[in-house]
């Protein structure tokens, strides 16, 4: 292949030809994801106007001052710290709603997979519906389920599970992990489906012809075969959890269920903006590893063709 | 029935678990999961819905069915309400916006990115796909300190909403129509140029129109996901003016929601719902013919 040239084959097209094409969106790209990190770095290693405390960005990397970035970080290693609090709860939110999106979905996907058949369209169609389904009207819809008079406590008290309705919005735990695994399910069912639909049949016969019984089938070929997309599904349900600030302001909204998202929106909105930018910069140096990980094993467009 | 499970009398539970596990047939217990995923996630919305029909203020009693009081006739309902009109008026202004500059950029960064073996186009479609997979926030605090301390002339509202979205949305498309670029190869287009066709008119005449049922697909898709966009389009709004349904329906649903807020989202679910559908339909008709030749 010639280098930096037009196609392989042939000569058609000029060298200028093809990035002409990618010049638009890569400007924009450039402008509206590239530059607004830049800005960030610039607000967090920035300084403070001593009168306004108002922010005031430094553009020039030299002399980019880390006062405020070590400040947070040491705050972060200071137990008992709000933030080192939010941080802790917001790991542990995190890791316990994927687990529960990896044991809810592991079965979906499976079955649509392996065993619907005439219905598999049906049930792609149901497992979908929650992408186009605005995710404030899902958790607005079970807003109004959990409140104190809502279906869900009427069904409770009403089959004597519960004796009196239970408060499930007055900030518990319990209520912002089931929102979060609400919310972001869908989207470990479709790596997980895309692995599990890969594994040819003869594979899972050739196994179970050669004795081994169904959940030693599953545990010693299906379930490796499908690491691949535990981890995918795993990293892109985890990622966008780890900046959701909406669900627990709508499902509890308090100190003591807030998470790193509240953090920096509460930052960025009080007059604490070099914090904000360092905590999302945090976020980032956090979250890089597995960014890198899913972009690097998966090829999204690829996948999409072969199906 | 043998006559130790006559005499052991299996209760309805036992009974049931028994159909669930049963090894020998097809994993029922995996029905038993699909069914109630699908239920799960279904259900509340349906409820959701049903409440915008709700005859009375209330959120969690039915009262009754009645169309005019959320949706046309009462002070409160969609098409009444000044903040609700608002609202609905400017997602659909926002995302229409949206499809306009996302899809053409994305469609021809695919075609550069499926056609271009440079170095940039490795850079360039790495940086594109880490726009699509670092949290909102991340993106969202990044374009308001922009929007806010260097871009000024931009400003917070209508207009850095759009640019930001249209940036976070142009993924969708390039992937959709990379897939297809793939799938369709370059021998149409060879040929094309052969018989003595120009690039552009090769592109023009062959390649685009065999890229049409993705760009559709596009299109429905960078819509649907536009009018649910929340983050971005929070954080790049200060004013009312500048506020969509999805943060309309954040910041009172808490507080004082009437059924008419779940009209409001009907109404969008509706229209994303019809969209995705149209488009699903047209793509499998475009492309029927190619799967019946591949099979």
């Amino acid at each position: 292949m010639r280098r930096g040239g037009s196609t392989g084959r042939g000569g058609w097209f000029p060298a200028w030809f093809w990035p002409s094409f990618a010049a638009p969106a890569a400007i924009w790209l450039l402008l509206f994801f590239v530059l607004p990190f830049y800005v960030v770095l610039s607000v967090a290693f920035g300084t403070l106007d001593q009168i306004f405390l108002t922010a005031k960005p430094v553009y020039n990397p030299a002399m980019w001052d880390v006062t405020t970035l070590r400040g947070v970080v040491s705050n972060m290693f200071t137990s008992g710290s709000i933030e080192q609090e939010t941080l802790l709860r917001t790991l542990a939110y995190v890791g316990m709603a994927t687990a529960a999106c990896l044991l809810i979905g592991y079965p979906v996907a499976y079955f649509i997979a392996r065993h619907a058949r005439r219905t598999k369209a049906f049930f792609l169609i149901a497992f979908i519906a929650p992408f186009w389904i605005s995710y404030m009207m899902r958790m607005f819809a079970w807003v109004n389920l959990l409140q104190p008079d809502g279906y869900v406590n009427r069904a409770l008290t009403g089959l004597g599970i519960l004796g009196e309705p239970r408060l499930w919005l007055n900030g518990k735990p319990s209520t912002v992990i089931f929102g979060l695994i609400y919310g972001y399910v869908p989207f470990m069912i479709l790596p997980l489906y895309g692995t599990l639909d890969r594994i040819e049949r003869s594979t899972v016969e050739a196994s179970r012809d050669l004795g081994a019984g169904q959940i030693r089938t599953f545990t010693r070929v299906t379930l490796p075969l499908s690491r691949q997309g535990i981890l995918a599904g795993c990293i892109i349900v985890a990622l966008p959890m780890f900046g959701d600030y909406f669900t627990q302001t709508l499902l509890a909204s308090t100190r003591q269920t807030a998470m790193f998202g509240n953090l920096i929106v509460a930052s960025i909105e009080s007059s604490l903006v070099n914090t904000g930018a360092s905590l999302v910069i945090l976020m980032l140096l956090l979250l890089i590893l597995p960014m890198l990980y899913y972009l690097r094993s998966t090829n999204v467009a690829r996948e999409l063709a072969q199906r | 029935m043998s006559v130790a499970a006559s005499l052991e009398r299996p209760t309805a539970w036992r009974r049931a678990a028994a159909w669930a596990w049963n090894p020998w047939a097809q994993a029922r217990f995996l029905w038993v999961a699909a069914i109630a995923y699908v239920v799960w996630t279904i259900v509340p919305v349906a409820i959701a819905v049903g409440f915008s029909f709700n005859a009375g203020r209330a959120q969690t009693t039915w009262q009754g069915f009645s169309i005019d009081r959320w949706y046309t006739r009462d002070v409160n309902s969609v098409f009444q309400d000044p903040a609700l009109r608002s609202a609905l008026f400017q997602s659909l202004k926002l995302s229409t916006l949206t499809v306009l500059i996302a899809v053409p950029l994305g469609v021809a960064f695919a075609i550069a990115l499926d056609r271009w073996r440079g170095h940039g186009a490795g850079t360039a479609n790495f940086v594109m796909l880490f726009s699509f997979i670092t949290p909102e926030i991340a993106i969202g605090v990044g374009l308001f300190l922009m929007v806010t301390q260097l871009l000024t002339t931009i400003g917070l509202g209508f207009r850095a909403q759009v640019l930001g979205l249209s940036m976070y949305e142009l993924a969708y498309t390039v992937i959709i129509v990379r897939a297809r670029l793939l799938s369709i190869g370059r021998d149409y287009e060879e040929a094309a140029m052969d018989l003595g066709a120009s690039p552009i008119r090769a592109i023009r005449r062959v390649l685009l129109p065999l890229l049409t049922p993705a760009i559709l697909a596009s299109v429905a898709i960078v819509f649907a996901s536009s009018i649910d966009n929340f983050v971005i389009s929070q954080r790049l709004c200060a004013s009312a003016s500048c506020q969509t349904i999805p943060i309309v329906i954040y910041s009172s649903a808490r507080r004082s929601p009437l059924p008419s807020l779940n009209a409001l989202a009907t109404i969008t679910l509706a229209a994303s719902t019809v969209l995705i559908a149209v488009a699903f339909i047209v793509y499998r008709r475009m492309t029927a013919g190619e799967r019946k030749g591949a099979a």
